[in-house]
């Protein structure tokens, strides 16, 4: 390429209260290019964008723009140098009125303060570039998502732009909103623009990019053409595997009706949450371990969340134990035997604060409720005999939970939901971010439970590890599932392309 | 009288009904402000049932000069509680401003010099919880708490008792009066007015407004957006403490003295109208003009229960009922902006 990179990241390192977030990546952005930045969840792609618009400090590693070494204070000089951005979550201001949230950081001023009609004019002009009509008086907060997704974008773009990022920007627009979306971004890119397009949507990455870096667990796996990389390719360097040869291989679908004679602990028939999950028809058996594979944005923590009570279901029925039941709480859940294991283990699981005793008594106190405290000789026999059975280390229940590396909280966090003896135990990716051989534990002792008659649905995004330890495996894709394999049947290539949606390619 | 704050209402008040609907729409955060108002009426039509005679220049007058330095320190107030804070320290530091005030002019230090000390020393103390707030992360609670320790601490210390003030310069700030026909006002109404202008221009007009509002409605979406957080969280402290400072004069001016113990829980007053004339306390939403008819509820409450001739601890139960209603309201509106 004859074409110098308008922005170079190099050697990029950064980590998070001891997690590495960013190793040794290097980045680089095109003039008049679309690229787009792959990987699953915990990959890095947001800590880098937010390292290179200022919002994050590089622990190592420099970034250069135009060729000149820059390093960037804020978000403010960011966007000075012509880096905009347009975050994941929609970060605009809920409480203010469109023209402002579009114009706010350079509002026209005349006589020392700000020219109201001006900035409503320039505000509407933006819009218009979006093709968007919206009044812009209007507080933020009355429009939906997806006027809020273009009103954040009209934003970006009504600067001087000269690097534009992208995070997810299409996640609640529909057909419509992403060709015009799309359109914007050719003619962006026909002036010069570098775009960062980043989407879990493979076709739409396929439709708009030229150019595609994919990042897995911090580190870079690649930069690619394009034009040069089959989808299945991309899938599989996203979730990683060492399998080469990949053929595309019609799957055998199966029937979902479960392994003979064994009765079904829940049954869902039509479950639905709209804009989540469209309408499922799935059977959880006793003792089973029920892989689900799926890649982000496919629907595989929506399900989960459907089954356990933590989201409420629009349409359909649930029948626990041959009883229908409409969960409107995950402690409705709870009292049927279902728990449910989050996947984000620091945000919504282990409460860092608190010891590893008082983390593994946490749900059962909360069960029984806060006036029958269970005696502290309870508590220190269950975490005792927890720390012991699940391998817990240090082997100390006094230990601050947060202190504890990634595999370890997990292991406190299954702990407190088996202190519960729950009938079915729904675990989102339980291995993620840890390392091999705490991984190897928690799947041999999830195969444990399901043995012992308890039913598991383990949801992971590595697929080797959901065939594995899979005694069935669901596919999900486009928020449905669109297969029940056996995964004594299916080979990881075969389930790979279901996964990837592999037709429509080469 | 607060013609750029009420701007956005009446232009779309003087249109037709479709313009209407569209004002209502596009300016929720105006129903508070518009409930005060209209509760205020109401108090007004009660008390002129009940009592005959209330709503008259001289009580309306009265209603101004008795709150001058409660709508001071409730303008510095709004743009506290708009980002999300809270300033607990503005009683005391009044009371130490004016402590400070009444020593120096005892001792024959000219106003000119004394006036601009009081500003700087509230200043001073809006810095200092502003930086403890902003840079050491400190809850502005507990920040401001501490600021108003400090403040009547110091102000004891320095003058355990009632010192009083002789000087005519600032006695005729509050007595002197301007008389038209039956209506009168004073140097504190008018320094009160001059404030609510300053700040209704500076939260409406100006990109410090801007951004105080974007810090109330999300403090990391402000940072991500490249605006001066960091400055303007400071900052909103610093015109707090400065509106202290100038209610301690004209406190000062108004009891003719200055006291260690002068406006003991001002703080939670004027927290209490800020809140009643309709500003979230969680954040990024609320207007001086709504401070201001919320201070004049207040004061119109403490004037009925005075012709009442009740005991004033009714005063406070009434407030008290008061703020819980609008509370309850703003959750109502906060919850059913969420839900969309």
């Amino acid at each position: 390429m004859d074409v110098a990179p308008i922005v170079e990241v190099l050697g990029a390192h950064l980590r998070f209260t001891g997690d590495v977030a960013l190793d040794d990546v290097d980045f680089r952005m095109f003039p008049g290019e679309v690229h787009s930045l792959m990987g699953e969840n915990g990959a890095g792609k947001s800590t880098l964008i937010k390292a290179m618009t200022g919002a994050l400090r590089l622990d190592a590693g420099t970034m250069r723009l135009d060729g000149k070494v820059v390093s960037f204070s804020g978000p403010a000089a960011a966007l000075h140098a012509g880096i905009s951005t347009v975050y994941q979550e929609v970060d605009l201001l809920p409480n203010l009125s469109v023209a402002e949230n579009i114009m706010l950081g350079r509002e026209p001023r005349r006589f020392g303060h700000i020219d109201w009609a001006l900035m409503r004019s320039e505000a509407v002009k933006a819009l218009a570039v979006m093709g968007i009509d919206v009044d812009p008086r209007s507080p933020l907060s009355s429009h939906s998502l997806a006027t809020q997704q273009l009103v954040a974008i009209a934003r970006a773009i009504s600067r001087d732009v000269r690097v534009l990022i992208l995070d997810e920007p299409t996640s609640s627009l529909d057909q419509d909103e992403v060709s015009e979306l799309f359109r914007i971004i050719r003619e962006l890119k026909a002036r010069g623009v570098a775009i960062l397009f980043v989407s879990h949507f493979l076709e739409q990455v396929y439709e708009i990019c030229d150019r595609i870096t994919v990042l897995r667990n911090g580190k870079l796996i690649g930069e690619y053409k394009t034009t040069e990389m089959l989808r299945i390719d991309l899938v599989q360097k996203m979730l990683g595997s060492d399998s080469a040869n990949l053929t595309v291989i019609e799957a055998r679908e199966q029937s979902p009706a479960g392994p003979g004679g064994r009765k079904a602990v829940v049954a869902a028939r039509g479950l639905g949450r709209r804009g989540a999950t469209l309408p499922t028809d799935l059977d959880i058996f006793e003792g089973e371990l029920l892989g689900v594979a799926g890649l982000l944005g496919s629907g595989r923590s929506e399900l989960a969340r459907l089954l356990s009570g933590v989201d409420i279901s629009d349409t359909g029925v649930l029948t626990v134990h041959g009883r229908r039941r409409h969960f409107r709480q995950p402690r409705q859940a709870l009292r049927e035997g279902i728990a449910y294991s989050t996947e984000s283990r620091k945000v919504e699981g282990i409460v860092a604060e608190l010891s590893v005793r008082e983390n593994i008594t946490l749900a059962l106190q909360a069960d029984r409720g806060w006036i029958r405290r269970i005696p502290r000789a309870r508590q220190d026999e269950l975490s005792v005999s927890w720390i012991e059975a699940l391998d817990i280390r240090p082997a100390d229940a006094e230990r601050r939970a947060g202190v504890l590396s990634g595999g370890n909280q997990q292991k406190v966090l299954l702990a407190r939901l088996l202190a519960l003896a729950p009938r079915v135990l729904i675990l989102d990716e339980p291995t993620r971010g840890i390392d091999i051989g705490a991984k190897v534990e928690i799947q041999r002792l999830i195969g444990d439970l399901a043995a012992n008659g308890m039913s598991v649905v383990f949801i992971s995004a590595e697929l080797e590890e959901v065939l594995r330890v899979g005694h069935r495996i669901l596919v999900l894709r486009d928020r449905e599932i669109v297969a029940v394999l056996d995964p004594d049947a299916v080979t990881f290539e075969m389930l790979l392309a279901i996964v990837a949606k592999a037709d429509g390619d080469d | 009288m607060n013609a750029k704050t009420t701007a956005p209402l009446t232009a779309a008040t003087s249109a037709a009904p479709a313009s209407w609907r569209r004002a209502v729409v596009n300016h929720p955060s105006w129903f508070p402000v518009v409930a005060s108002a209209l509760l205020l009426i109401l108090l007004f039509a009660g008390a002129q049932v009940k009592f005959g005679s209330f709503v008259t220049p001289g009580v309306l007058s009265s209603l101004f000069v008795d709150n001058a330095y409660l709508i001071i320190l409730a303008c510095g107030m709004t743009l506290v509680i708009i980002t999300g804070g809270i300033d607990l320290s503005v009683g005391a530091v009044m009371a130490f401003s004016g402590i400070i005030a009444a020593n120096l002019l005892q001792n024959g230090v000219n106003p000119t010099l004394v006036i601009p000390l009081m500003l700087i020393n509230g200043a001073l103390f809006g810095l200092m919880i502003g930086v403890l707030v902003q840079y050491f992360n400190v809850q502005p609670f507990i920040a401001s708490l501490a600021g108003m320790f400090l403040a009547r601490g110091l102000a004891h210390v320095f003058a355990p008792r009632q010192i009083a003030v002789n000087n005519a310069a600032v006695l005729s700030l509050n007595n002197h009066k301007f008389r038209f026909g039956d209506w009168y006002f004073t140097g504190t109404v008018i320094i009160a007015l001059v404030i609510v202008l300053i700040t209704a221009w500076l939260l409406a007009r100006t990109r410090l407004g801007r951004t105080v509002y974007a810090i109330g409605g999300s403090e990391s979406s402000a940072k991500l957006m490249g605006l001066p957080v960091a400055r303007t969280k400071v900052l909103v402290y610093v015109i707090s403490g400065t509106c202290a400072g100038i209610a301690g004069l004209v406190f000062t001016a108004y009891a003719s003295s200055g006291y260690s113990l002068h406006g003991v829980g001002t703080e939670l007053d004027t927290i209490a109208a800020v809140v009643i004339g309709g500003t979230l306390l969680t954040g990024g939403s609320g207007y001086i003009f709504g401070s201001l008819l919320g201070v004049l509820v207040y004061g119109v409450i403490k004037t009925v229960i005075n012709f009442a001739g009740a005991d004033q601890a009714w005063t406070r139960i009434s407030v008290g009922v008061l703020l819980l209603a609008f509370v309850v309201v703003q959750r109502a509106i906060v919850a059913r902006a969420s839900r969309r």
